[in-house]
């Protein structure tokens, strides 16, 4: 873990000195330092919605503070708008990136600053900039092909290499790791110390706490706008940094009672089906999940678990095999029928299918009870029901903030926004809860709610139906791992005997030996 | 509940602010033709309030405007966007006339009859067109549109039938039974306008109903659920496909209303049309205005039908009438632009 790096402590490239920026009452940043060395690595931590994207937005242009000051190379600078922090040297890649999908590589590489030949664009001249460009930092793009080919990994090198391009000295990832691969982010790890090694900062905003000991040097703690400290990554542990970011201590490990499972809730056998473009992707999946069991599906994005979800929960139909819940049939029966035979379940994508944004947090809570007697009669919502319901709610599940009820869900952090969807799923009490990806951009502190709600059903005496792309996650909270490679289950350990080389080979589809 | 409250109320702000503005535009558009503008202003607000006569006037040029008000708001509400209230306007009226020439009944079976016939006609062309989009994806304000021409066309073909025609010489259908006509008394007419009605009466009812389904009632949750989010909608159990048909019918429905409340109200019989009638386009522009509420959609159909009555005035001073729509037409815009506003503003709150 430790690495040798030539931080330069004698300059400093960047201080931002007591920036204080409000919205309205709303005080997003309060007084909040920064200083930033050439050669280094400094992560910024925060819980989502603490205003480490509002300190970023203020040093790359995009507000102006309210009050404070900057410095980029011991120079006050007023920056006031992106093209003076780019003359500054200072570059910004966003979360989500700002490519043109149909051009190429070369093309959203130098877009705004193409190289010319009198008065046409010299694109030879600007291909091999950036070939020389890619290869001076061991980033290795084909520079013609189209961004809308190319992998996620890709893309984000092709943000770097347009913040390089542009002269950047010092360059702002923020979470740049939230939509990769596990060997992306290590490609990106050893990306950024060659940057660093050739002399230029890194400001690293993220929520990871492994990502940060792994890559920073130093680290700035923000909570609920405040500054908190500044660490030195090899002086503190990742508990520490949890919790100096949450402000209180957070527990890694999940309590999990022993427990005996009980009998079969959920059975899928010789399961058949297709994708959204028609190509058979589950091809004879068999699976079960007794009461009092967590099953992980540990696997690769891709290789049949959103598929299986959704036809287990009547979203997508199967093309043959059967799904039995508590002994009955399920098989392509609808989502309501489903959801009253006893499935409940978290979905991957939370605004697209877990939440009404435009609806609030009372009216998103009864999204599939909204027919039962507690909540209406003769068609005719009990609103005060549903509103009382739903404050129970926010006040057991820590639902922030405190009013959320009679708010639109949409105006919630992503971190509330998930917490909404599982007060609705535990609340429902269903027999199996399915839950995919529930941590997905969550910081620590919302992950150990949403971990402790999951165990909590299966110490119920529930069956959960797990499925992750975080191995981590898979490992911590399954009693049983099923790997699940190319639309088929091709092997299952006990979750304790589980070890992360034995499954990274089986979802890469390895065979597995007993 | 304060919190929605105080939405409301800036919405009515952004309103007022809408129509100073567009009174002001409309002002410079007077004064670049050569007119003054506080001559034709002047005219057009002493032609819609300097007598009962006229107020009675503009009640009833509003009525049928809050109809299909009314029909859009809930589209609007429900995720479509029905811009066919034209269409099920025309086919609402024709069902009406039929019914209310050839049923013979007494007024209290008789009226409601009619209103029946004309709902029942408006929600089987919304519901078509919504067959259409949850069966093939065919996308519904293309075929709404289309929809609006057949409707069109199908009432000029009614209206030459011989049993269906006038005997006298106008190009127009016979005219419907006293008994199906909604007018008042002739006693309190004779105070306010000839062609005073109960309409008004009948627009306040459906505007509490419409309020209720969208904002009590389970139908009226599962069909906003539909139109913000149809994929949690669907992941939630709901029958997304039924919400769409139900929504679209009933905002036909109201459409088709509106037909029948002009017939019965104030035309007595249907001509021969040489171009669209644009009550479905109006009533676009008093959803937008009355915010897509229930309640709005009242007040704007009242503004909307005294502007309408006002302005027919204005040909008395050789003033443009059209001058109304560009009135309209700016509130409107303005109305847009503040919801795009809001939007950047909330964008601008979401990346702090």
């Amino acid at each position: 873990m430790a690495r040798e790096r030539s931080v330069d402590l004698d300059t400093k490239v960047i201080e931002m000195k007591d920036i204080v920026k409000k919205f309205g009452d709303f005080v997003a940043n309060d007084h909040i330092n920064l200083t930033v060395h050439k050669g280094e690595i400094h992560a910024i931590l925060g819980e989502n919605g603490a205003g480490k994207s509002t300190l970023m937005n203020v040093l790359y242009g995009l507000y102006r503070p309210t009050s404070g000051e900057i410095y980029v190379n011991g120079k006050r600078e007023d920056i006031d708008g992106p093209s003076k922090a780019i003359q500054c040297g200072i570059g910004m890649v966003h979360q989500h990136f700002m490519l043109v999908q149909p051009f190429t590589v070369t093309e959203n590489i130098v877009l705004g600053m193409e190289p010319m030949k009198g008065i046409t664009l010299d694109m030879a001249k600007a291909r091999q900039d950036v070939v020389e460009l890619s290869q001076r930092y061991g980033m290795a793009v084909d520079p013609d092909a189209r961004i809308e080919d190319i992998s996620v990994g890709m893309q984000q090198r092709v943000e770097i290499l347009k913040v390089l391009f542009r002269g950047a000295q010092t360059l702002i990832l923020d979470e740049p790791t939230a939509s990769l691969t596990p060997q992306e982010i290590t490609e990106l790890i050893h990306i950024m110390e060659k940057l660093t090694a050739d002399g230029k900062s890194i400001i690293l905003i993220t929520h990871k706490l492994k990502e940060i000991k792994a890559a920073a040097d130093y680290c700035t703690i923000i909570r609920l706008g405040k500054y908190i400290d500044t660490v030195k990554v090899s002086d503190v542990t990742e508990q520490d940094l949890a919790s100096m970011m949450v402000g209180r201590n957070v527990t890694f490990t999940v309590e999990k009672e022993e427990k005996e499972p009980g009998e079969v809730v959920l059975e899928v056998k010789n399961l058949r089906g297709r994708d959204y473009r028609k190509v058979e992707i589950l091809k004879g999946l068999n699976l079960n999940v007794r009461r009092g069991e967590i099953l992980g599906i540990a696997g690769i994005d891709g290789n049949g678990q959103t598929e299986l979800v959704e036809i287990i929960t009547g979203l997508r139909k199967a093309e043959g095999g059967s799904i039995m819940i508590n002994g009955e049939n399920i098989f392509n029966a609808k989502p309501r029928t489903i959801f009253e035979r006893g499935v409940s379940s978290i979905p991957a994508d939370r605004q697209k299918h877990g939440l009404v944004l435009d609806f609030t947090v009372a009216e998103n809570m009864v999204l599939q009870n909204y027919r039962s007697p507690q909540f209406q009669q003769y068609g005719f919502l009990k609103k005060d029901a549903i509103r009382k319901y739903a404050q129970d709610a926010v006040k057991k599940y820590d639902i922030r903030p405190a009013d959320a009820a009679d708010r639109p869900a949409g105006t919630l952090s992503g971190g509330n926004q998930q917490k909404v969807i599982v007060a609705r799923e535990v609340n429902n009490d269903k027999d199996l809860l399915i839950a995919v990806n529930p941590t997905r951009g969550l910081d620590v502190g919302a992950i150990e709610y949403v971990h402790r709600y999951i165990v909590e059903q299966r110490n119920k005496g529930k069956a959960v139906l797990l499925v992750s792309f975080e191995l981590d996650e898979i490992m911590s909270l399954s009693d049983r791992i099923d790997v699940i490679y190319d639309g088929k289950i091709v092997g299952s350990m006990a979750g304790k005997d589980a070890d992360e080389n034995t499954l990274g080979l089986m979802m890469a589809g390895g065979t597995h030996h007993e | 509940m304060s919190k929605n409250k105080s939405i409301f109320q800036s919405h009515i702000f952004l309103t007022v602010v809408a129509v100073i503005v567009a009174f002001l535009v409309g002002a410079i558009f007077l004064g670049i033709m050569g007119y003054n503008p506080i001559t034709v202003y002047t005219t057009l607000i002493t032609g819609i309030f300097s007598r009962p006569r006229y107020i009675a006037y503009s009640v009833v040029y509003a009525t049928p405007l809050i109809f299909v008000g009314l029909s859009v708001a809930f589209s609007f509400k429900t995720g479509v966007f029905n811009i066919g209230a034209e269409g099920q306007f025309v086919v609402g009226s024709m069902a009406a006339c039929l019914v209310g020439i050839f049923v013979d009944a007494p007024p209290i079976i008789h009226v409601p009859l009619c209103f029946l016939a004309a709902a029942v006609a408006g929600a089987v062309w919304g519901i078509i067109v919504g067959f259409l989009k949850v069966k093939w994806g065919i996308n519904e304000v293309l075929s709404m549109i289309m929809f609006n021409w057949i409707a069109f066309y199908l009432s000029n073909y009614i209206v030459e039938f011989p049993a269906v025609h006038s005997e006298g010489t106008a190009e127009a259908t016979k005219n419907v039974a006293d008994t199906a006509r909604i007018l008042l008394p002739a006693g309190l007419r004779d105070v306010l306008a000839p062609t005073s009605n109960y309409g008004i009466l009948i627009a306040l009812v459906f505007v509490v109903i419409v309020y209720l389904i969208i904002e009590k009632t389970t139908l009226g949750y599962e069909m906003k659920a539909v139109g913000y989010n149809k994929n949690a909608a669907e992941y939630a159990g709901i029958g997304v496909n039924k919400a769409i048909l139900t929504a679209m019918a009933i905002s036909g429905a109201l459409a088709g209303m509106g037909g029948a409340v002009q017939l019965l109200g104030m035309g007595q019989r249907i001509s021969l049309f040489s171009g669209q009638e644009g009550f479905g386009f109006e009533g676009i522009s008093v959803a937008l205005i009355g915010a897509s509420n229930p309640i709005g959609v009242f007040f704007s159909g009242l503004f909307y039908g005294a502007l309408k009555y006002g302005g027919s005035k204005l040909n008395l001073i050789q003033a443009p009438s059209e001058i109304v729509d560009v009135i309209t037409g700016t509130i409107v815009f303005f109305i847009a632009i503040s919801h795009v506003f809001k939007v950047v503003r909330r964008k601008k709150k979401e990346v702090s």
